[in-house]
């Protein structure tokens, strides 16, 4: 798939990848085996009839298509640019063995670009008018990101009256504050999505905090009758070291919502504002650490590490967003593992000290421990930290939910078939359930609570 | 419709406002300790101001607010009958109420407006609240009126001697400890070197003191930690862990760093701010 070439793209918040042209698209479709049982189908968490839709591209039946993945996928525009497909659909493809698997994911995105500006009612559910909303129905989301906004089309899409309740004064979650513009747009991606969504009477409400402004309680005293919450994963951790609260150390949370909530990158046009750094670090070796690292250098960085205590080969970044930041110049600083930030004697960050680290053997989880080289230290320049090693539960919603039962890790605990949760009508999904994931995963959640909860409402797919 | 300021009152013109909001699922869960978060316009940033007061019968919160930078100017020039754009809360813990002795709540500058609902609260609790309000001078001392209305004592000072004693809150503080073993909690609110000095006065009292941190927050419920401030050696968030902490853990050194770490930053965008309006108008 064509990109925006390197050095262009590393000094701009537009979309990196480019898209497939339709030739192009119909042409990759066709090497599609149309396998009898897909194992595609089966690797993806909202269960997009894959195979289907890949043959209707093949034919350039392009409408079709989108509906077919529209039956089970409500952001499929979303679900093309940041999912890892390489270890869900496109891990299982069969053509792994001998080539190259289906580009699945670039596909979808194409059908989903191509349909996204119709009127979504009509597509949708792959039903031919907007559903009648039977009032009654109502369901309550807290949180609007990819879960929520899941259950809010599976559920829509049947008849049900959605309420989506938003802390932040922008719908999307992570998508909006997490998620980088140029690796997916707001208003061109997610304010489409989100609008399709409002076309089938989804109402979305902002600036309400739930745990703060209303309860569950609440909600119920209200109509609902079922209440799913999708509040994300929430604080940032941080590293526990020295200095780690001087300014110019952010987490990648901070730095990620002041440029994508805030469009910081657009100061002072827009007034929130961001320290652009001059050497930046990030510490991390996931997305998060690869979206932080890739928007300092679109700030105008003149360098930007990432720094990892393990090998650059055991990241759990996607392959894809590691060879998009090594590209455009981000430098890898692996086996290193940050022990001291320290200042400038006024209280900024001017350096770190780094820890060299070996592998040493696999440890119980079967990874590979990685060990400190006794006496081996050296500095790093540093202006700009930027922390992305993942969070730990926010406690706002949780706190004043008692009854609400959380696992050992402070997480909700959730049946794992429906996503019900410890109070009957109330289900989870999402990062809030899991700790720190991906957004297909949420999306795969917010599914099954839909599912369950239109199978209690009586409502037959 | 909600957000829409009810009643605006200048209270040292130019420079410091009221503005009394309607906002009732705010004013209906509203303690006193939590704040809101607010955004004026499209571009705008979001800003926390702590809750002076609310009237959950008349659905209305209380915000006090000084004009510092663009943001703070932007709200100040909405009037009554307009809305804000974005209003979130309330947020933050609440004050926590001990009952059943003396209370001084020591306010200073704007900081005094947010001690009225603390100390408002603690006059509800049944303690008998005595309240401390410092600032430069006379012109600019809020709340005095109201803070009369439920406290039997209501001391004053003044930096240049305009009004009340001549000298700082902590004098008077200090004094008022002296004479008196009934103090079961001091709060302090106000800036942050007063907020250090008033830990440090009672300090060798060892009477328990708490403060309300006005550290930077960019969404104000748990997910940045932008907030984050360090109370006994641990790193807290501001928003969800506080905004009150005990004034004698937390180290007010690394909290007056952090508050002015966008402060070149902050004087950009109120330039820029005043460039556009410039052009605007011409």
């Amino acid at each position: 798939m064509p990109n925006q070439p390197a050095e262009e793209r590393a000094r701009n918040f537009k979309e990196v990848a480019l898209g497939y042209t339709k030739e192009m698209a119909m042409q990759e479709a066709a090497r599609c085996l149309n396998c009898k049982k897909p194992k595609c189908v089966q690797g993806c968490p909202v269960q997009v009839p894959i195979a289907d839709f890949i043959a209707e591209v093949a034919k350039g039946n392009i409408e079709k298509a989108y509906s077919v993945i529209k039956s089970t996928n409500s952001l499929p525009a979303i679900c093309g640019r940041v999912c890892p497909q390489e270890i869900q659909c496109e891990g299982a493809c069969i053509l792994n063995a001998k080539d190259q698997p289906i580009a699945i994911g670039r596909l979808e995105r194409y059908v989903a670009d191509e349909y996204m500006y119709l009127d979504a009612c009509d597509l949708i559910s792959a039903k031919p008018e907007c559903p009648f909303i039977d009032e009654e129905k109502k369901v309550a989301c807290i949180g609007s990101g990819p879960s929520s906004l899941t259950v809010a089309g599976y559920l829509a899409s049947r008849g049900c009256k959605v309420t989506i309740f938003e802390a932040l004064h922008e719908v999307g979650g992570v998508l909006v504050y997490g998620i980088p513009e140029f690796r997916l747009p707001k208003e061109d991606v997610v304010a489409k999505e989100v609008g399709a969504l409002k076309d089938l009477q989804v109402d979305f409400v902002t600036n309400y905090v739930g745990g703060k402004t209303f309860s569950i309680e609440d909600l119920k005293e209200q109509g609902y009758k079922a209440v799913f919450v999708g509040v994300g994963a929430g604080l940032p951790r941080f590293l526990n070291i020295s200095g780690e609260n001087l300014c110019g150390v952010f987490s990648a949370n901070e730095y990620l919502t002041r440029v994508n909530l805030g469009r910081a990158y657009d100061f002072p046009n827009y007034d929130t504002p961001i320290i652009k750094g001059r050497k930046v670090t990030v510490y991390g070796g996931g997305n998060v650490a690869m979206d932080a690292a890739r928007t300092a250098q679109r700030l105008g960085a003149e360098t930007v590490h990432i720094v990892y205590r393990r090998t650059a080969d055991a990241m759990p970044a996607r392959l894809e967003e590691l060879e998009h930041a090594v590209e455009e110049g981000i430098i890898l600083e692996v086996l290193a593992n940050p022990i001291e930030f320290k200042s400038d004697g006024s209280g900024n960050l001017a350096s770190v000290t780094l820890q060299k680290m070996k592998m040493g053997e696999p440890d119980d989880s079967g990874r590979c421990r990685p060990l400190p080289i006794e006496g081996e230290t050296y500095e790093l320049e540093t202006d700009l930290a930027v922390i992305a090693v993942g969070t730990r539960p926010n406690p706002v919603l949780l706190e004043n939910e008692p009854d609400l039962k959380l696992n050992k890790w402070g997480y909700i605990e959730a049946d794992e078939e429906t996503n019900e949760t410890s109070i009957p009508d109330v289900y989870a999904g999402g990062d809030i359930v899991t700790g720190a994931a991906t957004v297909i995963l949420a999306m795969g959640a917010g599914r099954k609570a839909a599912q369950e909860i239109a199978r209690r409402f009586g409502i037959e797919d | 419709m909600a957000n829409k300021i009810l009643k605006k009152e200048q209270l040292i013109p130019g420079q410091t406002s009221k503005l009394v909001i309607d906002a009732p699922h705010i004013a209906a869960k509203a303690k006193p300790g939590n704040f809101v978060i607010l955004r004026v316009t499209e571009r705008g940033e979001r800003i926390p101001l702590t809750i002076a007061d609310t009237d959950p019968e008349s659905g209305t919160i209380t915000i006090v607010y000084l004009v510092l930078g663009k943001s703070t100017a932007l709200l100040e020039q909405l009037n009554e009958g307009d809305d804000i754009l974005d209003l979130c809360g309330p947020l933050g813990k609440a004050t926590e109420l001990h009952s059943g002795g003396t209370v001084i709540c020591v306010g200073g500058g704007t900081g005094i407006a947010a001690m009225h609902h603390i100390a408002k609260g603690n006059h509800e609790a049944g303690n008998h609240v005595v309240a401390i309000i410092g600032a430069r001078n006379k012109d600019l001392l809020l709340f005095e009126k109201e803070l009369k209305e439920f406290c039997p004592e209501v001391l004053i000072s003044t930096d240049d001697g305009s009004y009340g004693h001549h000298g700082l809150v902590t004098e008077l503080l200090k004094d008022r400890l002296e004479k008196d073993d009934s103090v079961i909690e001091v709060v302090a609110v106000g800036p942050v070197p007063m907020m250090a000095a008033v830990s440090k006065t009672t300090e060798p009292f060892g009477t328990p003191t708490t403060v309300s941190l006005n550290s930077i927050m960019v969404d104000g419920v748990g997910m940045c930690g932008a907030c984050r401030v360090t109370v006994g050696g641990e790193t807290k968030f501001a928003c969800v862990d506080g905004p009150e902490f005990d004034g004698h853990k937390v180290d007010f050194g690394e909290l007056r760093q952090r508050l002015a770490a966008f402060s070149s930053l902050e004087k950009k965008s109120f330039d820029h701010h005043c460039r556009c309006k410039c052009n605007d108008n011409s």
